[in-house]
C-alpha cells in the first residue's frame, strides 16, 4: 500500500488530465446550447462528475492513497447525496 | 523515535513518518467533507428552488455570461494543474521549480477573482442584485431573485474560499523560498493541494448549475 507522498505522478499523467478537463469543459458548454429536453441537466451533470472524479483521483492523488484515504474522501459526497436524495424523493412525491 | 541519521523525523505521537504523513492528508480530508456539506446545503436550496421554479431559474441562469465564467472555469482549471505540478516538485525536493508552480497558481487564483470582481460589477450595472438593485421585466421576478440569491450566496462563499487558498499559497510559497518544506515538510504543499483542488471541483459544478441552464 504506497502513501500518497511516496508515488510520485509524471507530468506527462497530469498534462493529460488537464487537456481531458480542458475538453470536458468545451463539451459542457456545447451541450448547454443543445436542445436535449431533461437530458441537459443529466448531460451537465455526468459531465461535472466526471471532472470531479479526474481531480480527485489524479489531482488530489486518492488512486494511488490508502483504502482509509478513499473511506474520509467518500464520506462528504455520500452524505451529500443522502440529503438531495432523500429531500428530493420525498418533493418528488407529494403531487 | 525520529530516524535522525536520513533526516526523516516524525512527531513523538507517531509510529512512523509514514503514519504522520497518512493523518496529515486524512485530516485534510475530513475538513473537506465538512466543506461538502457546507457548500452542500447550499445545493439542496439550489436544487429545491430549481424544482419548484423551473421557468424562472432558466430565464434568470440566461442573464449571466458564459463568457464570464467559462473562462474562469478554464483559470482554475489552469490553476489546478500548475497545483499538481508543484506538489510533484515538492514530492521531488526541487524547491525552485516549487515556488515557480505555486506562483503561476497564485497568479491564476487571482485572475479568476479579477475575472469575477468584473463580472459582479455587471450584474450590479444590470440590476441583478437582489434586494439591493434588482429589477425584473419578466414573470416570476420574485422567483428570478430566489436565483440570485443563491448565485450570490454561492460564488460569493466561493471567492471568499479562493481568497483564502490564494492567501494560504502565498504563505507556502514563503515557506517554501526559505527551504523550510524540503525532505518530509512537503506534506505541506500536499495538504494545500487538497484544499486547492477542492475549491476548484465546487466551481466545477456551480459553473453548470448557474451558467448554463437557459441556453436551449
Amino acid at each position: 500500500m504506497s502513501s500518497p507522498a511516496h508515488t510520485v505522478v509524471s507530468v506527462k499523467s497530469y498534462t493529460i488530465i488537464f487537456v481531458l478537463l480542458m475538453v470536458l469543459l468545451a463539451a459542457t458548454v456545447g451541450a448547454a446550447f443543445i436542445d436535449l429536453g431533461r437530458l441537459n441537466l443529466a448531460a451537465a451533470m455526468a459531465i461535472a462528475v466526471i471532472k470531479a472524479v479526474l481531480i480527485i483521483m489524479f489531482f488530489m492523488h486518492v488512486k494511488y492513497a490508502s483504502r482509509l484515504t478513499w473511506v474520509f474522501a467518500a464520506a462528504g459526497f455520500f452524505w451529500l447525496a443522502i440529503m438531495l436524495i432523500f429531500t428530493m424523493t420525498d418533493y418528488a412525491s407529494r403531487g | 523515535m525520529s530516524d535522525t541519521a536520513t533526516g526523516h523525523a516524525h512527531a513523538h505521537q507517531f509510529e512512523s513518518l509514514e503514519q504522520q504523513r497518512e493523518a496529515d492528508v486524512l485530516g485534510m480530508w475530513t475538513f473537506l467533507a465538512t466543506e461538502v456539506l457546507f457548500f452542500g446545503g447550499l445545493i439542496m436550496c439550489y436544487t429545491f428552488a430549481r424544482y419548484h421554479f423551473p421557468q424562472a431559474f432558466e430565464a434568470a441562469s440566461h442573464r449571466l455570461y458564459v463568457g464570464y465564467g467559462g473562462p474562469n472555469t478554464a483559470i482554475l482549471l489552469c490553476s489546478s494543474f500548475t497545483m499538481a505540478l508543484a506538489v510533484r516538485a515538492a514530492q521531488l525536493g526541487r524547491q525552485k521549480a516549487l515556488v515557480r508552480f505555486l506562483i503561476a497558481t497564485i497568479v491564476f487564483g487571482l485572475g479568476f477573482l479579477v475575472v469575477k470582481g468584473f463580472e459582479y460589477h455587471t450584474d450590479y450595472v444590470e440590476e441583478l442584485v437582489p434586494r439591493f438593485h434588482f429589477h425584473w421585466d419578466g414573470d416570476q421576478a420574485g422567483h428570478a431573485e430566489i436565483f440570485f440569491w443563491l448565485y450570490f450566496v454561492l460564488t460569493g462563499l466561493h471567492a471568499v474560499h479562493v481568497t483564502i487558498g490564494v492567501i494560504i499559497l502565498s504563505v507556502v510559497a514563503v515557506m517554501a523560498s526559505r527551504g523550510k518544506l524540503a525532505g518530509e515538510k512537503h506534506i505541506t504543499a500536499e495538504i494545500t493541494g487538497l484544499y486547492w483542488h477542492f475549491v476548484d471541483i465546487v466551481w466545477v459544478f456551480l459553473f453548470p448549475l448557474l451558467y448554463l441552464i437557459g441556453h436551449r
